[in-house]
């Protein structure tokens, strides 16, 4: 048991999920994707399907409209599975916060269906690549 | 007691997955180098299937469990022996039958059918798509890679592994004929297209359907089918080493990282074609040049 949990951190698959993001935090993320910080050194790589996931990878605040779908493709995620909120906006909702359309950061959204969710906060407008690798590290220090 | 250690042990499953995953290791860091990247660690594919059997398996409401939950191990279970016959074959550990061959050929078809039967019953339609691709990739595969193992059997005059490589042994290897570099350029195609990698990887297509026909398979379900992908990156060009080579350890072993380099070398200079491009090509281009080498085969060039 101990080999398999062991091998969960050296393979990290990711979902990217965008729940009303601004798309500067995307265009990081795709970043991330290229040989110069290349993190399929680390065995990280971004999939398909939430099912695959390991981490979802959420960047935006969230919306009225967006809630529902984070909910579900949370649910959808096999646990365990870590939460990575993605920059200022998916941390504490940014600028955004208080906003009408707005429900709130992505932490928040998550605690109401689970308690014992897992989340790694990077922030940053738009943070760095360098930032997710830390995040995500310190992420597996949790579980 | 032999067959089961045959079959869980030495050419089967143990020894096979473990060349299949350090295979699909291989597979990753070369195409991380032609991109300029630095790649993944070495046990990276053993890391994946030890994290994939941890997680927690979701089965869809829709889906019947029973059925979601045998897909994966027959395919795995079928990969395992069709390795076994073969291996046996080529390391002479046994005798072989008459046709295990074809027995070998469509034990490495069990694998599509059945994530053809999980993507249709997991009630996804992103999976369905990727179903109907899979069928129409599947009908076209076959037909040009059936004429040339016909070909190579009635050249050798004998439907059995041994017979393939004992012919070889006396005549020099195939490839070493004007038939054999025509049927061992499309083979290799064929079998590109039989493990679904890049330009006919039409039914999983990541950026389009989502991992299309894999989407609903979680966790160890998805590791079985992984392992026996692993298993079939070996077992496939073992096949090809078998019916163009013969037994010279060696230049088997040569020969099968050659194909190796060649399924990479496609995976990562080509963009993934549509459809009706893939019939096209296969029934059209591939299956004239193998009714081409069977003749050439004939006239014994």
């Amino acid at each position: 048991m101990n080999i398999l949990k062991k091998s969960f951190k050296k393979s990290i698959w990711v979902f990217h999920l965008s729940t009303a993001a601004c798309n500067n935090c995307d265009i990081e993320v795709l970043e991330l994707l290229t040989p110069r910080y290349d993190v399929e050194r680390f065995g990280i790589k971004l999939v398909g399907s939430p099912r695959h996931a390991d981490a979802l990878l959420v960047c935006g605040s969230v919306n009225a409209h967006a809630k529902p779908r984070l909910i579900e493709v949370y649910r959808q995620t096999p646990k365990p599975c870590l939460v990575i909120a993605f920059g200022s906006c998916g941390c504490s909702s940014g600028i955004f916060r208080g906003s009408y359309s707005v429900v709130g950061p992505v932490d928040k959204v998550l605690k109401e269906v689970d308690p014992e969710v897992k989340i790694v906060y990077v922030p940053g407008c738009p943070p760095k690549p360098e930032a997710m690798i830390e995040g995500i590290i310190m992420g597996l220090g949790a579980i | 007691m032999k067959l089961l250690f045959y079959y869980l042990i030495f050419p089967g499953f143990v020894f096979s997955s473990f060349i299949g995953l350090i295979i699909s290791w291989l597979d990753r860091k070369i195409s991380a180098r032609i991109q300029w990247r630095e790649g993944p660690p070495w046990f990276q594919g053993f890391a994946d299937i030890g994290k994939l059997l941890y997680k927690e398996v979701i089965i869809p409401k829709e889906a019947s469990s029973l059925g979601f939950v045998l897909g994966p191990l027959f395919a795995l279970a079928s990969v395992c022996l069709g390795v076994t016959i073969l291996l046996t074959g080529y390391f002479k550990l046994s005798e072989g039958f008459i046709g295990d061959i074809i027995v070998v050929w469509y034990l490495f078809t069990i694998p599509s059918i059945a994530i053809i039967y999980i993507g249709s019953l997991s009630g996804n339609p992103l999976s369905s798509v990727g179903v109907s691709r899979e069928i129409k990739l599947l009908l076209s595969y076959e037909l040009p890679m059936v004429i040339l193992i016909v070909m190579i059997t009635s050249k050798v005059r004998g439907f059995s592994i041994k017979s393939i490589m004992d012919w070889q042994i006396i005549n020099g290897p195939n490839l070493f004929n004007w038939y054999g570099i025509i049927g061992f350029i499309v083979s290799v195609i064929c079998i590109q297209a039989k493990l679904g990698r890049v330009p006919f990887d039409l039914p999983e297509a990541e950026t389009e359907l989502g991992s299309g026909i894999l989407l609903e398979l979680s966790g160890s379900l998805l590791a079985l089918y992984e392992l026996s992908k692993a298993i079939m990156l070996f077992g496939l060009p073992m096949f090809l080493v078998i019916l163009f080579w013969g037994r010279g350890i060696l230049g088997g072993i040569l020969l099968y990282l050659l194909i190796v380099f060649l399924l990479i070398l496609i995976k990562n200079t080509n963009p993934r074609l549509r459809i009706d491009q893939v019939m096209r090509y296969f029934w059209g281009w591939l299956t004239g040049a193998s009714i081409l080498a069977g003749i050439l085969a004939y006239l014994g060039v």
